[in-house]
Formats: C-alpha cells, structure tokens, sequence
C-alpha cells in the first residue's frame, strides 16, 4: 500500500519537478547525480583514480573548506550573543560560556575549528608544492592560494581579539605594532619622518582606529571579521574552486 | 610532569601548536615516502592511477566521510578542551610574555635577530612576494602532479626547509620554548621572570675591535664601512654564482633577472639562521648599523 503510493508519487509531475533522475545504478545516473545537484556539480562527473587517493591529496583542501562551512555556521551563532563594545564584549563571553545552552560547545568549536583551518591550509599548501602542482597551467591558482592563505590568517586574527580578554588585547598588540614599523608608513619605522608619518596618523593608527588597542579597535576587527574578510574570502575561494577545475581539475603525471 | 601538562594547555591554543606539530610529521613521512618509492620505480604510481573513475559515489563518498571524521574529532575536542578566556583586557597590566597568535610565532621569533621593520614588515612581505613567485620561476617541467624528489631535488629542499625549519619549527619554538622576556625555557622548567641571560652585547664591527659608534656618539666611518662590506659581500654572493654559473643550462634557462630574484629570496632567507647564530652563539647584535636604519 505505502509502496504502491511512493510509486505514484515517485511518477507525479511534483516529484519529478524536483529530482530529474531516478536514482537506478547506472553510469547515466552516476553522472547526472553530479552534473544535477547545484552543490556537487562543482565536482567533475569522472576523475583520474589517483585524485581520490588520500595517500596523494591529503584531503587538505576539502577539509580547510569544510571547516570554513563549519566556521561560518558557529560564527553566525555567536553572533547572537555577541556584542563587539568594550562594555560588554568581556561579559557577553562570560554569559556565552557559563549561562548560554550550548554555548562553550560553539565557542570552542568556532575557536578549534578556526585553529585547524589555519593548520590544513597550511599544509595543502604544502602538498600542492611537493607534487608540483603549481606547474603549468595551474600557475595563477597557486598565486590565488596565496591570497587565500593571508586571508586565512586575517581573519583568524581578527577574531582573536573578539573574546576581549588580556589574551586578546596583548596578542593583538603584538602583532599590530609591527604595523607601526613599516618603512614610511609607521611611526616606528626608518624614514616615516620624511613623510610626517605620526602616531596619530599611520598605517596602525589606521588598523586600530586609535594609538593603542581598545574598543575602536574592537569594533573594527569585529566588522572585518564577520562581514569583510569573510566575503571576500568567499569571492576568492569561488575563483580558486573553479580555476581547479578549468586548469583540468586535480593535477596529475598525465597532462 | 604536572609542569608540562599546564603549558601544553595555557593557554589552550598551545594544543593546536601540537596537532600542527603531529600533522606535519605525519605528512612528510606521507610525502617522502611516495617520494622515495617513486624514485624507485621510475614511473610514478600516479601514472598507473589515472584510469578515470566515477565522482559518484567515489570521490562524494569520502568527502562525506571526511566531513564526519572532522566533524567527530571537532566535537570531541570541544568538549574536552576550553577555548581561553583569561581576565578582561587591561591595557594597564601587560603580560610577560606577551605573545602573538601562534601561527605568528616564527615572525615573533625573528624579531629577536631583526628590527621590528626588517621582522614584522620586510621579511613577511618578501615570503609572500616569495611564495608568489614561485610557480614563474619554476622552470623546471618534470614533477608536475606526483611525488618526486630526484627529479626536483632544489626546489624541495629549499621550500621544506623555509616551511618546516623557519615556520614550523620556529612557531613550536615560540610556544613551548620562549617565557618571561622572550627568554628561553624548556617546556617541563618553571618560568623564572628573573633569569638573567647575557645581553647581546656588541656589534659585528667590535667582534674585530672597531667600534660601531665614536664617543660623541655618531657613526663610526670604519664600523660603517666594515658592516657595509660585510651586508653587501654576503649578497655579492649571489653575483659572483651568476659569473661562475654563466654559461649553464639552467642559468641560461632562468636567464638574469630571474635569477636575481631568486638569488636575493635565497640569500635573504639563508640570512635569518645566520643571524640567528651570530646572536646566539656570538652575542652579535647589529651586522651594519647605519644612521638611518641598523641589521
């Protein structure tokens, strides 16, 4: 009876309105299961053997992928409970780890995530140079990659002030005085003088919005963090994504 | 013991120094050894793996695989492992040490054996313009999509030894191995804010009895003069390799300007462990101080 049903509806106009193709083992069906699905078809329909080896890829790429995936979807959740002013950045963390359901779940995968995101892009890299992969015609995708591995580093820097703590506040001190160094544009650095570059008017002054790391800076970092850089991540991610596939999809001996 | 275990976790994003650590291993083992074994053949084995197979359900099947093994290990990790929260930020109350996030710990690193312009600024953008380049000045066709060392054997060594020894290995160092006033701790000895460590004491000039200042305080002209040689000797280095290297194969293949850049990457990098020894084992603090600007 519920057979006989799933039957009918399985030959309605509705379903196949939905799903073009039955779902049969065939070769025809394998392939349109790929080309039919806006989220796989990113995929070529076949591939050579030795790009599903984990031995040879790593995985590296797809899982730096899967864990932005998963970054974004905590990120948003955090969001919620998130205030980025100096009066209350600390204290909505506190809430967020000692009164919030499930809260400490979500930071701490947003934080371990975003830890290990850094990590696996770092070695994708370093598979895609010991396989050469990089060679022709896969030059520019690398130099996007590049892009993508700053971008990475942005933005898990960015958000490493936002919890507010001295943790925060002193790494994020540290690594922004160095801005304060750069060659003409710092107030540290040789020759800014000549510019008339001052603490009040150089490229850290800029970063921070303010002499020292404080709520400017925390507002700042918080906009970069979960509207800026993630969007133009996404933009540079889509261009590695497709390059992979127009460059001849996963590199190989055979080309 | 107990010592060892609180600074693996404090704060908790040392424990992702670690996973680093373990991962890296586990790769290059990976790598060098799909490398040696296909020196050995020959053929690649990838060459013999390029028979096509379907994407569905072959590939889709370990990319879901995957997504649950990261998803298992992320969730477990969570709910073992604290993210930091340390007290509210305080911009009157400076830690020490005071350090930055930790994949930044090899350029924090270095600015103990550089300025802060030549460390935080100079030598991050040069490994950008570095990685780059890489793929336009890498003539060399062969080892283009499988595991080869033979056929690549300066490329490889020179990147494994910029990633693993001069980023890698420098961030484990500037987790475990640097305490109060950036000075060096074994990971299992308590941090002592008041050990004292000789200073770097004298600059490259006084290691032959020339002093880098006069007593009115200017520029001594005969220290200029002798870290001036000694900076632009070392890159003269990389002119000297071009007029012995003239007439080769690959020279001509890169041609000059080519080689310039990769002349000047190479010596640049070359210059961070030299730097580093010369600190550490001879007290060396400035090579070429100048009015404008010291190294």
């Amino acid at each position: 009876m519920l057979g006989n049903l799933m039957e009918k509806f399985r030959k309605s106009d509705v379903y196949k309105s939905i799903f073009r193709h039955d779902y049969k083992d065939t070769q025809r069906n394998r392939a349109l299961q790929i080309l039919d699905n806006v989220w796989l078809h990113l995929h070529p329909v076949r591939l050579p053997r030795h790009g599903v080896n984990l031995r040879y890829t790593w995985g590296m790429g797809g899982i730096t992928f899967f864990l932005f995936i998963v970054l974004t979807i905590t990120g948003v959740i955090l969001m919620f409970y998130y205030r980025p002013a100096g009066e209350y950045a600390y204290d909505d963390m506190k809430y967020l780890m000692n009164d919030v359901p499930f809260g400490p779940l979500m930071r701490n995968m947003h934080r371990w995530a975003a830890h290990g995101m850094v990590i696996t892009v770092m070695l994708h890299m370093f598979r895609v140079f010991l396989t050469g992969s990089y060679k022709p015609p896969r030059q520019f995708n690398w130099v996007i990659g590049v892009v993508l591995l700053l971008l990475t580093f942005l933005l898990s820097f960015t958000g490493y002030l936002l919890p507010w703590d001295q943790l925060a506040l002193w790494a994020v001190t540290v690594g922004t005085n160095m801005a304060a160094a750069t060659p003409l544009l710092g107030h540290e650095g040789p020759f800014s003088e000549m510019l008339g570059v001052r603490m009040d008017n150089d490229v850290r002054f800029l970063l921070l919005g303010g002499t020292q790391v404080g709520p400017a800076a925390l507002i700042r970092f918080y906009v970069l963090h979960c509207i800026f850089l993630p969007i133009v991540i996404a933009i540079f991610m889509a261009v590695h994504f497709w390059r992979v596939r127009k460059d001849g999809g996963i590199s190989g001996p055979n080309q | 013991m107990d010592q060892l275990l609180y600074r693996i976790v404090t704060p908790s994003d040392n424990f992702a120094t670690i996973v680093l650590f373990v991962l890296v291993f586990i790769c290059c083992y990976a790598a060098f050894k799909q490398m040696r074994e296909n020196d050995k053949r020959g053929t690649p084995r990838e060459a013999e793996q390029s028979d096509k197979v379907q994407t569905w359900p072959y590939l889709v099947r370990i990319e879901f695989l995957g997504a649950l093994a990261v998803m298992a290990i992320l969730t477990v990790w969570s709910v073992l492992l604290d993210a930091p929260l340390e007290e509210p930020a305080n911009p009157s109350v400076t830690p020490n040490p005071s350090k930055a996030p930790w994949y930044f710990l090899g350029l924090q690193e270095m600015l103990v054996y550089f300025d802060a312009w030549i460390a935080g600024v100079v030598l991050p953008t040069l490994i950008v313009i570095g990685l780059v380049i890489i793929p336009y000045i890498d003539f060399n066709p062969k080892g283009n999509g499988y595991y080869t060392f033979k056929e690549r054997k300066f490329a490889i060594t020179v990147f494994c030894f910029g990633f693993l020894i001069l980023w890698i290995l420098l961030i484990v160092l500037g987790t475990f191995f640097r305490g109060p006033g950036w000075h060096f701790f074994w990971p299992w000895q308590e941090w002592d804010p008041h050990k004292i460590v000789a200073m770097a004491s004298w600059n490259w000039p006084e290691v032959f009895g020339v002093p880098t200042r006069t007593i009115d305080g200017t520029i001594h002209p005969l220290g200029f003069l002798i870290g001036m040689v000694t900076v632009l000797g070392y890159y003269g280095i990389g002119v000297l390799y071009y007029f012995r290297k003239k007439n080769a194969e690959w020279m001509k293949k890169l041609g000059v300007v080519n080689y310039g850049i990769v002349a000047f990457l190479m010596l640049t990098m070359i210059a961070l462990p030299i730097k580093m020894f010369l600190r550490i084992v001879l007290n060396v603090h400035y090579v070429w101080v100048t009015p404008w600007f010291s190294v």
